[in-house]
Parts: structure tokens; C-alpha cells; sequence
């Protein structure tokens, strides 16, 4: 058959196709159960980063796989609450859209820290997070990204510990009442930084609809928390 | 010239006389964007030999079946399963690395070096020089990646493969480190002045016209 007949590049692209498909599925399956265990293990290293546990090693370096699995065993207990009363609920359904999930540090037998997931779209992607809250639940203690598709350098930047650490330590509650966390278009205002209402943080230049959408998941996330989140404040 | 000295030149050219990013100015979106840090500049260029070598090696293998209508696109459909493999294996093994690369391994499937390796030499020759063009060309590539990634993280960030090297004493005394090196500029910069010494060594003039 000459290479230039129809026939022949027909049956050529489909053997290629095919070959190559078979290639990358192997692969896909073969190396789905390390994928998974590294994601787990960088879920957990987040969990830990946003409750400031000691994650990095003198040299500024994560510490081992097996000192992270230590560290959330010792401290991290995993609860999951009810959506919408956020009662704790004991025998999880497993149905995500019933339950939430909620990470708490645990020092002596006492909850000292609480941490919630945050996600939601950024400008391009889904983006993951933990936040972190104080033991009375009403200061932010830590923020940390570890997973989205943002633009490397632009919005890809909420990974960088300037922008996270600004969140370091604001309050998110005033009167009784959810203060709404901004992420500013730019450097924000000294008076919209001393703003009691809300908490305004210097947004990324270059990424300000990224900056909107976590304005946007942040909130709606612990609007979500919150009625668990009220009710642990008056204990 | 013998046989085993013709494919030793197609190992060697890309190097230097011939480097791929320095004198052919290829592949420069990398090259400034994951060499921040010299630890993902080591892992780009190790995925870029690997999807080089692969893909010259296979299209080598078969060029002479190869139906010349659909020739590039064979060779995307190579050429992106071995990135895709790529990115796979970096997941599995070197899950931090492989965040930190983000797009810039997808992106190794649109890095002209990758293309320019298949329609320049592998769809014209036999397997093993193929090879070695591949692995000179990755190396080539992969080389002056690492050397601008040594020069910014040791003065953007006093570092090198994350190990602080300069010492508290010097920042004592008032060294800071120079963040523009952190930035796309710095890596401009860098790579300029390599271009510009390295050709300098290879006595390389750009043809007129």
C-alpha cells in the first residue's frame, strides 16, 4: 500500500491513536496509587502548614513523609459537621454534600486550633486551601494554597507567603457579625485596613480576578462554618 | 570523518557551537520561568532530555512508514504522550516538584527545541544518532538552564538546591540578596549575559540579512 493512499493514513492514525492511548492508560493506572498517596500527603502537609506546626526544617526544607504522618496523628483530629446546623456528626454518610469537613489541633486532650477547607474558583481553576482559626475561633492564624491553576506569577502568587501571611492574625468577627475578608484590586488603603467591618488584604497587581474569586470562596466557606462556628464560640 | 566521530558531533554540537537556547534561541519561556530555583531547573531539564531522546528515537524508528500528509501530526501525538508520561511519572514521585513546574511540563509539548529535533534530524536518520541528537539537544537545553538557575537562587535567594550557602556573617555585614534575580527580568539578564559570553567563545557572528 503507498504511504500517500487514504487507506493507509487512515489505518496509520488509528494504530498510532491507539498505541498511545494504551501507553498513557497503563501509566494512569499504573502509577494512580503513588499520585494519590503524594496529593494525600501534600493535603496533610497544608493541614499542618495552615495550624503553623513546624513543617519546614532548619534548612528551610519540608521535613520527611514520615515526620509529617507522625505530626498529624499526634495533633490532628478529622470531624465532619452537618451542613446548615453544623452539628458534629458522629457516623459520616460519606455524601459530601451533607457534611463538611473541619480539622482540629489537639495539644493535651484540648481543641487549641480549628481548621476549615477553602475552596472555590479562582480565574482559571478550582483553588484549594485550609484555613486556620485561633481556639476561640475568632482570629485567623493561618492560610495556605497548595492547589490551583492559576497563572505562575500572576495569580499563581496566593501561594506566596507575603499574601498569605497578611491574613496572619486578623480578626474575623466584630459585634457578633461575620466581617467580610476583601482581597483588594492593588495595595489596599491604610483606612480600608483599619476598616472594623471588614478584613482587607493588599491584593496581587496583575491578578485581580483571581484576587476576586478568593474574596468570594473565603467568604462563602465560612458563612458555611459558621453556624458550627457560633455555636463552639459561646462553647 | 568516521562513523563514530559523525555521531559524537551530534551529540556535542547542541552544547555548545550549536546550543539550542544560546545560539538557536529556543525554548526561552522555560528557560526563564523554572529557574528560580536550581532544583526545578535540574527536573525540567532531565523531563526535556527524556521527551527528546524518547521522541527522536521513535519517530527515527518509523520515519520511513510515517505517511508524509499526517508526519507532524504523528509526531505531536509522540511527542505529547511522552510529555503527558512525563508528567504522570513527576506526579507520582516528585509531587512537589511537579506543582511547582505547573504548566511548564504540559508545556515541554510546545517547546520548539522538541519539534525542531523530529522535522530537522530524526525524520532523516537512523535511530542512533537520532538518540544522540535528542540526548545532546536535551543536554544543551538543560545545561544553560542550570546555570541560570545556579546564578538565581545563589543571589536571589543565597541558596543553592534549597541549602543556605552564603553565610549569616555576610548578611550580618550588610549583603542582601538581589531580588530583581527572583524575577522574569533577572532571568533575562542572566541568560543575555550567557548568550553573549558563550558566544563569544564559539566566535559565533549572526549571518547578516
Amino acid at each position: 500500500m503507498p504511504r500517500t493512499s487514504e487507506r493507509y493514513v487512515l489505518i496509520y492514525a488509528a494504530v498510532v491513536c491507539l498505541l498511545a492511548s494504551a501507553v498513557l492508560t497503563t501509566a494512569a493506572v499504573g502509577l494512580r496509587r503513588r499520585q494519590e498517596q503524594a496529593a494525600e500527603l501534600d493535603r496533610k502537609f497544608n493541614v499542618l502548614k495552615a495550624f503553623r506546626a513546624e513543617v519546614l526544617g532548619a534548612d528551610g526544607r519540608r521535613i520527611r513523609a514520615d515526620q509529617i504522618e507522625a505530626l498529624y496523628r499526634a495533633h490532628v483530629r478529622e470531624l465532619h459537621i452537618a451542613t446548615g446546623t453544623g452539628a458534629v456528626v458522629t457516623n459520616d454518610t460519606g455524601r459530601r454534600s451533607e457534611t463538611l469537613p473541619l480539622y482540629q489541633w489537639v495539644e493535651n486532650g484540648r481543641v487549641v486550633k480549628t481548621a476549615i477547607p477553602v475552596s472555590g474558583k479562582g480565574l482559571w481553576s478550582t483553588i484549594y486551601g485550609f484555613l486556620a482559626l485561633d481556639a476561640q475561633l475568632e482570629e485567623i492564624i493561618g492560610l495556605t494554597f497548595y492547589r490551583h491553576g492559576e497563572t505562575p506569577g500572576l495569580g499563581g502568587e496566593i501561594e506566596q507567603p507575603w499574601f498569605q501571611e497578611q491574613f496572619r492574625g486578623r480578626r474575623i468577627v466584630h459585634n457578633d457579625e461575620l466581617r467580610p475578608i476583601v482581597v483588594a484590586k492593588g495595595p489596599a488603603t491604610a483606612e480600608a485596613k483599619a476598616d472594623p467591618t471588614r478584613v482587607v488584604v493588599d491584593g496581587i497587581s496583575g491578578a485581580t480576578l483571581t484576587g476576586q474569586g478568593v474574596t468570594r470562596f473565603l467568604n462563602e466557606c465560612l458563612k458555611q462554618y459558621e453556624p458550627y462556628l457560633r455555636a463552639a464560640r459561646k462553647g | 570523518m568516521s562513523a563514530m566521530a559523525a555521531s559524537w558531533k551530534h551529540f556535542r554540537d547542541p552544547l555548545s557551537e550549536n546550543n539550542p537556547i544560546t545560539v538557536q534561541i529556543l525554548g526561552i519561556c522555560s528557560a526563564l520561568a523554572v529557574t528560580v530555583k536550581l532544583e526545578t531547573a535540574l527536573v525540567m531539564a532531565l523531563a526535556l532530555t527524556l521527551v527528546t531522546t524518547g521522541s527522536n528515537l521513535v519517530i527515527s524508528l518509523i520515519r520511513n512508514t510515517v505517511p508524509p500528509r499526517i508526519r507532524m501530526i504523528v509526531e505531536m501525538v509522540v511527542v505529547s504522550s511522552l510529555v503527558i508520561l512525563a508528567d504522570q511519572l513527576l506526579r507520582a514521585y516528585a509531587y512537589d516538584i511537579s506543582r511547582q513546574l505547573s504548566v511548564f511540563v504540559g508545556l515541554i509539548i510546545t517547546n520548539c527545541i522538541v519539534m525542531g529535533r523530529l522535522e530537522a534530524f530524526a525524520l532523516k536518520n537512523s535511530p542512533l544518532p537520532s538518540v544522540l541528537d535528542g540526548l545532546g539537544n536535551g543536554l544543551g537545553y538543560g545545561s544553560v538552564l542550570v546555570l541560570v538557575a545556579l546564578v538565581r537562587e545563589l543571589f536571589g535567594s543565597g541558596r543553592l538546591l534549597g541549602r543556605a550557602v552564603v553565610p549569616a556573617s555576610l548578611y550580618e555585614r550588610g549583603y542582601v540578596n538581589n531580588g530583581l534575580m527572583l524575577l522574569a527580568p533577572g532571568a533575562f539578564i542572566v541568560l543575555g549575559l550567557l548568550i553573549w559570553v558563550q558566544r563569544t567563545l564559539i566566535r559565533r557572528v549572526e549571518p547578516e540579512g
